[in-house]
């Protein structure tokens, strides 16, 4: 590899995420033989590969809308409350119908649940867009009284269902993968095609840039505002049915606690800006991979789970690091421009 | 490489518009002689001192409604309780209106408090004497607060991120100690914390009432009353500003953040003293409450408007708000989630159509 293309490499957006994912999964590998295997048992495929893409989905579905969100310079601390109440919904809804396993009352449990959640991102797309409050602290509100609400709809218990139809979403396998991970592929892969084939993206950027420049160059910066928040609240209550579909139950006090902050570093670490106006859908889905991976690593190797956080830490704080163009910048200053062999080394001791 | 940040800043009009009034305008009744009852009404509702007004306000409507709808609500014992129940609170929300007045946040504080608890509780058992152990756990906050702010402004990393990582690090640290709840033993500990102050009328405080008040005095003086608490709004109001009048922005800035990790390493020892234990679970999610007090009390989330006092009249209406429900019996405890959203959309809102619309 030329040294031209190195350089381009290492300072592409991706590059680090990437990289990051490929270690842990090459010390995974090293570490637990067989890690990477993928065996098919029924038709299904089985593996710890599957166990990441499964467990990851909640999380990369929702760092999916934040991205979009984080892309207008917006953000969303509401999902974890999101999550649920469309847990709560769709349980509470299914547990109290006549019939609690019948797939009618599965279908509309989830359809009730999912309607709630566009109202309440449509909420917080009125407080920033129209009303112009700050996003951190109009989703603030959501996020405090939203877990709230949905204690109140469970009325504080832990609401058990047992409908067939309701545990295929989170339990069940679809062309030998689980239903979750092939629906949230689905809305990657239709996000992906819908902002980057048409405007959309570009309009999401520009009001992200600079709101006022946009509305007077015509876009409809209101609308997107409102929409972006709507389409993060819809991730949220589909991540809201894959996790209690997945336990079978909807427990108000720990569904999707704290997701939002993983859901962000996902964005965070696959490279959109915090500050808004660029934003990348593959870079969140590695974000997402890197997080779960390392959740899982944390589990193989045989450390305490609760670990986990300081070695979560550790990642934000490397990969931000790098991201980071001042830190580029002092690393850039410190050594001769035109060498090819120590850009790696030297990058590794900051 | 900085054109991204910049753009941010300046491309935004409402900024410049602001900031002239912000510093000149905040530590506003410290003249000498009374001012005419005119000038006085005007401070009262300005955009920058009405919300604190609003929430004593409130504060005083709760606590009557309060007193009128049970029997021994009203109290002087009542209202003392809330400041020995909130005494940790207060600390951290003191720290966070820095932080919040600058322009920045800190996710960090629950944890740290945490963190501190966990610490003071380990050593102890582990034989330390009391005083080396404070001296220590407050050395850590400051260290953790002063890393997160030196990253947050050499590196140019937002404090948003910076912090939700301190966040992760000090609650992992925590469980790297220890998973399990430590009680403390230790005389000094068990003697703040069982010790109470009498005041006139049958009244009584705890010794870490003492310490919040105090933290509360410093800190209003600090931030209203030094050139350093002028530097704060300044940069909240606009950081470019800042900068080109030359004020000592990255030193603030750091300074801000090892303030509010001081803070929490107060706290978490306030917090150790009341639950005589250090417990690696312990206070998850204060952060919120410390964000939601400052906000309550007045203090703008984009920086450069806020008062100590008001945050301090935050945590009491939260506290108000479970003592109410405490009172009440029957209702269930979710009800104060529900309600101080409800506080927090009412104060924003509020703010929103109080200081100047941007854009």
């Amino acid at each position: 590899m030329s040294p031209d293309s190195l350089g381009r490499l290492t300072r592409s957006n991706l590059f680090w995420p990437v990289l990051a994912l490929i270690l842990l999964l090459a010390f995974d590998a090293i570490v637990t033989p067989g890690f990477l295997s993928l065996r098919l048992q029924d038709g299904h495929l089985y593996g710890s590969l599957i166990d990441i893409l499964k467990n990851g989905t909640p999380t990369a579905l929702i760092a999916l809308g934040m991205t979009l969100v984080v892309a207008t310079r917006g953000i969303d601390l509401s999902v974890g409350a999101t999550v649920a109440i469309s847990a709560a919904v769709a349980c509470s809804w299914i547990a109290s119908s006549p019939d609690p396993t019948s797939g009618g009352a599965a279908l509309v449990g989830a359809l009730l649940a999912l309607a709630l959640v566009v109202v309440l991102g449509a909420w917080n797309g009125f407080l920033v867009s129209v009303l112009g409050i700050q996003p951190i602290i109009a989703t603030l509100v959501l996020m405090t009284a939203g877990r709230g609400l949905a204690q109140l709809i469970t009325d504080g218990q832990i609401i058990t269902v047992a409908n067939p139809l309701f545990a295929q979403l989170g339990g069940g396998f679809v062309f030998g993968l689980p239903v979750s991970v092939v629906l949230a592929a689905v809305l990657f892969a239709l996000v992906a095609l819908i902002t980057r084939r048409t405007a959309l993206g570009m309009l999401i950027e520009a009001v992200g840039i600079n709101p006022s420049a946009a509305r007077l160059a015509g876009v409809r910066a209101r609308g997107i505002t409102v929409a972006v928040y709507v389409f993060t609240a819809l991730c949220a209550g589909i991540a809201g049915l894959m996790i209690s579909s997945n336990v079978t139950a909807a427990d108000a006090n720990n569904a999707g606690l704290w997701i939002e902050l993983d859901a962000i570093l996902a964005v965070v670490i696959g490279g959109t800006l915090l500050s808004g106006g660029r934003y990348s859908i593959v870079g969140t889905l590695v974000g997402a991979l890197v997080l779960q991976t390392l959740t899982t690593t944390v589990y193989t190797v045989g450390i305490t789970p609760e670990v986990t956080l300081v070695f979560k830490a550790v990642v934000i704080i490397a990969v931000c690091l790098l991201q980071s163009p001042k830190t580029r910048e002092l690393l850039r200053r410190r050594r001769p421009a035109i060498r090819p062999e120590p850009v790696l080394e030297g990058v590794g001791r900051p | 490489v900085n054109r991204d940040v910049t753009d941010v800043e300046t491309g935004r009009p409402e900024v410049g518009r602001r900031v002239p009034a912000a510093p000149a305008e905040v530590p506003a009744p410290r003249s000498g002689g009374t001012p005419p009852r005119t000038a006085r009404l005007r401070t009262l509702t300005s955009p920058r001192v009405l919300p604190v007004v609003v929430t004593f306000v409130l504060f005083v409507a709760m606590f009557g409604a309060g007193s009128a709808r049970y029997d021994s609500f009203f109290s002087g014992q009542v209202l003392l309780n809330l400041f020995i129940d909130n005494a940790y609170l207060i600390v951290l929300a003191v720290g966070m209106t820095f932080v919040i007045v600058s322009g920045g946040i800190d996710l960090s504080v629950g944890s740290v408090v945490a963190l501190s608890g966990v610490v003071a509780a380990k050593l102890l058992s582990a034989g330390w004497s009391a005083l080396p152990v404070l001296v220590l756990v407050l050395l850590i906050g400051l260290t953790l607060g002063l890393a997160q702010g030196l990253v947050i402004h050499f590196l140019e990393l937002q404090p948003f991120v910076v912090t939700l990582a301190g966040m992760f690090l000090a609650r992992g640290l925590c469980y790297v100690i220890s998973v399990e709840s430590i009680p403390i033993r230790d005389p000094l500990f068990t003697a703040i914390a069982q010790g109470s102050i009498p005041l006139p009328g049958d009244t009584f405080i705890s010794p870490s009432v003492v310490v919040a008040v105090v933290v509360v005095a410093v800190g209003a003086y600090v931030l209203h009353a030094t050139r350093f608490g002028r530097t704060v709004y300044a940069i909240g109001g606009n950081q470019h500003s800042a900068t080109l009048m030359g004020l000592r922005v990255g030193r603030t800035k750091v300074t801000v953040y090892a303030i509010s990790g001081l803070c929490s390493a107060i706290g978490g020892l306030l917090f150790a003293v009341y639950s005589l234990s250090g417990y690696s679970l312990s206070a998850v999610g204060t952060e919120l409450d410390a964000i939601a007090a400052t906000v309550i009390g007045g203090t703008l989330l984009s920086g450069g408007v806020g008062l100590v006092v008001g945050s301090l009249l935050g945590v009491l209406v939260l506290g108000l708000i479970q003592t109410f429900i405490s009172f009440e019996g029957t209702l269930s405890s979710w009800w104060t989630k529900i309600v101080i959203g409800l506080l927090l959309l009412v104060f924003v809102v509020l703010q929103r159509f109080l200081v100047r619309r941007p854009g």
